[in-house]
């Protein structure tokens, strides 16, 4: 009903795919693991408490987030740097191009970032001829495969050593290996190259911080460092609810993203750039923008109650958690963010009529909320944008029988008598064979094991205990 | 346009002015009180600390020496180095220990393609580090001090840190320093080799940064004098 029948079947596809099964399991079980024991109370007492004020942080500054982008802006430009507002992902791409033009950069790295994930901005660059090249080694696998990002945190763990090796010896000029460590070296030997020529560094930003005029940015492989370090410029491109007040908010920050994305304490790197190379530095970039991007942020800002999905860090954690993207994987999810937040965001960012399936794709288990280093309600969302997406079909006149049945139930159970009657046929006829394969609800117990009714109601027996006392 | 009447709305002003909209805001109204975060130092003695630093980052796969003095420092990069070629930045503590002397170790760089010329080439980079984060094992490096790339570019790491910088972890960090972008355009924690587990969560360790970190604590008074 809501989902488009090959939507449904690219579904079955993964869920009977018995190599990305293996993959997606293991991986998600392995880093659900490695969360649990670095934010257990022995490891870190203190976790719950910084939950709470991560909360407390992102809800604040969002509330007054146009002080802080003000803020934020005032303090790029005194340390040197500059300030890009965009609207959509058509004028980051315009502000990239028209810099590039200007400067003859003909190539550019890229670190890592969901932002321009969402904006397709690869594409985008390379439809006028300014070669973009992912420089994350699972990105990069991604990019010369021309693939989408399976995870959050992991882009490539749908991907075997065998199909690594496959996409490098189509891609590559390097021997064939199906060992990763040496796939790794192959890629580094190859990105080399790239960072030491390019004109421009695109990363992403963690946090935006407002009182230093910063972007803090994580990554345990160096390529963040080395695509904002070695080329000329560097630009950052975040969404604006990437802000933090101030610095020593990473305090609690840093300490929740690296143990709820992979486990670590901190990742690897942990960068925090401010402007461009100062006098007396030795190297780094000449010129520093920031590119702050609204592309529907904004229209979710005004709703008070689904606000909070903007608090997210992008940590991955909920994927690993969530027992729905753990069987469809990434690619079954519209958008650049799959698994819950992904259901939450997209749908918020897109309009509720493009992909209407996306809130209905949970159980409401709650492992999601449970798991969120900056507590989003993520089911509690669903529920309102599932409420919504059924009040948009109800204004277009879809689902006319499902709402005229429910309208029924509601005027039966308001009839006693009527009402038992009613179970008591209802009972009998559940209980003949097949009966729940057939009729409208196929659908539905096709993927569910209906429950028989009992052979006698509650009410029956209920009277037939008063009875015997 | 010029001339023919029309404002054009900047993206600028169109995303402020809705973000307003959006929080029921006005242009110049104040923020809220902002909430404290939460910060406090643990009490670590100083060689329990750099002993919790030395198991952390060990644990990831780097190595930790310990120096009585500056003079060992000079003795265990040499052991280290084994007469390979290295990079050496500016700082004044290597300078003290000797290090630029050594064979095969390079100091000095005029201009930046120079540096990154040697960098891209080295096996080497021996830097010296700010801070250290004894709860997570990391060393804090930051551009005021120290060029980037040759933490970066060479495939082995070597940083020496005297003991005296020695922190607890990050809320001792942010307390000694709550605006690092005042003092660097840069300020970058290490914690451990750079690793990848992107291809079937296998590790793989110096994916595009050194593939091996050695951090030397040295003891030694004056050389907290940075």
């Amino acid at each position: 009903m809501l989902m488009k029948p090959e939507q449904e079947k690219q579904i079955r596809q993964t869920v009977a795919d018995p190599k990305i099964q293996l993959a997606l399991y293991s991986a998600t079980a392995r880093l659900k693991e490695k969360r649990e024991e670095v934010v257990a109370p022995e490891a870190l007492p203190e976790y719950q408490e910084l939950r709470t004020q991560a909360n407390r942080i992102k809800k604040h500054t969002l509330e007054n987030l146009d002080v802080y982008l003000e803020e934020f802006e005032a303090n790029v430009e005194a340390h040197g740097g500059k300030v890009v507002y965009a609207r959509n992902g058509q004028e980051v791409t315009d502000f990239i191009l028209g810099l590039a033009r200007e400067r003859g950069v003909k190539m550019l790295v890229k670190s890592k970032s969901m932002t321009t994930e969402e904006i397709h901005l690869n594409e985008r660059l390379e439809h006028h001829h300014l070669e973009a090249v992912e420089t994350d080694l699972g990105e990069y696998i991604i990019q010369l495969a021309h693939d989408r990002p399976y995870h959050i945190v992991a882009p490539a763990v749908h991907m075997t050593r065998q199909d690594v090796a496959d996409v490098f010896e189509k891609n590559l000029t390097d021997p064939r290996t199906e060992e990763p460590g040496k796939q790794a070296m192959i890629a580094r030997r190859n990105l080399r190259e790239k960072f030491l020529e390019a004109g421009i560094g695109i990363s992403g930003a963690n946090f935006l911080v407002a009182d230093s005029g910063a972007v803090c940015i994580v990554e345990n492989e160096g390529n963040a460092r080395l695509t904002t370090t070695a080329p000329p410029i560097h630009i950052a491109v975040a969404g604006i609810e990437k802000m933090i007040p101030r610095a020593r908010d990473l305090a609690v920050f840093l300490k929740l993203l690296a143990r709820s994305g992979t486990g670590q304490l901190l990742t690897v790197y942990t960068s925090f750039l401010s402007g461009p190379r100062r006098g007396g530095e030795a190297d780094g970039p000449a010129e520093f923008y920031v590119v702050l991007m609204d592309n529907g942020r904004t229209r979710l800002l005004a709703d008070a109650e689904k606000r909070q999905s903007l608090y997210c860090i992008r940590c991955g954690a909920c994927l690993n958690a969530c027992p729905v993207y753990r069987k469809i994987g990434g690619h079954n999810y519209p958008g650049a963010y799959s698994g819950p937040i992904g259901a939450i965001i997209t749908p918020q960012y897109q309009g509720i009529a493009k992909d209407p399936w996306l809130p209905f794709a949970s159980s409401l288990c709650g492992a999601c909320a449970e798991v969120c280093p900056v507590k989003i309600d993520i089911p509690k969302i669903l529920l309102d944008l599932r409420k919504e997406v059924m009040e948009d079909r109800a204004a277009r006149g879809d689902g006319f029988l499902e709402r005229k049945a429910f309208q029924m139930y509601g005027w039966l159970t308001r009839r006693p008598k009527l009402y038992a009657l009613a179970g008591r046929i209802g009972a009998r006829m559940a209980r003949a064979p097949g009966a729940a394969s057939m009729g409208p609800a196929a659908k539905w117990a096709s993927v569910r094991e209906v429950p028989l009714p009992a052979r006698k109601s509650f009410r029956d027996q209920w009277r037939e205990r008063e009875k015997s006392k | 346009m010029a001339g023919t009447g029309e404002i054009e709305v900047t993206p600028r002003e169109e995303i402020l002015d809705r973000v307003r909209k959006a929080l029921g805001r006005k242009a110049g109204q104040g923020r809220d009180r902002v909430p404290e975060p939460r910060i406090r130092i643990p009490e670590i003695p100083p060689e329990r600390r750099v002993a919790l630093f030395a198991e952390r980052l060990e644990a990831l796969g780097g190595k930790v020496y310990r120096a009585a003095a500056l003079a060992q420092v000079r003795d265990i990069t040499a052991g280290i180095l084994e007469g390979s070629a290295a990079v050496c930045s500016m700082d004044p503590l290597l300078e003290k220990a000797g290090i630029p002397g050594l064979p095969g170790v390079v100091s000095g760089f005029g201009d930046e393609p120079s540096l990154r010329a040697a960098c891209a080439a080295a096996p080497f980079g021996i830097t010296g580090a700010d801070y250290g984060l004894a709860e997570t094992g990391s060393i804090v490096t930051r551009s005021v001090s120290e060029a980037r790339l040759i933490s970066l570019l060479p495939p082995a790491h070597i940083a020496v840190l005297p003991v005296s910088r020695m922190l607890t972890g990050l809320d001792e960090f942010y307390s000694e320093l709550p605006m690092p972008a005042d003092a660097a355009s840069s300020t970058v924690f290490i914690t451990g080799p750079s690793r990848s587990a992107d291809i079937e969560m296998i590790l793989v360790r110096g994916v595009h940064g050194p593939r091996v970190i050695h951090v030397i604590v040295v003891d030694e008074e004056h050389a907290t004098n940075r």
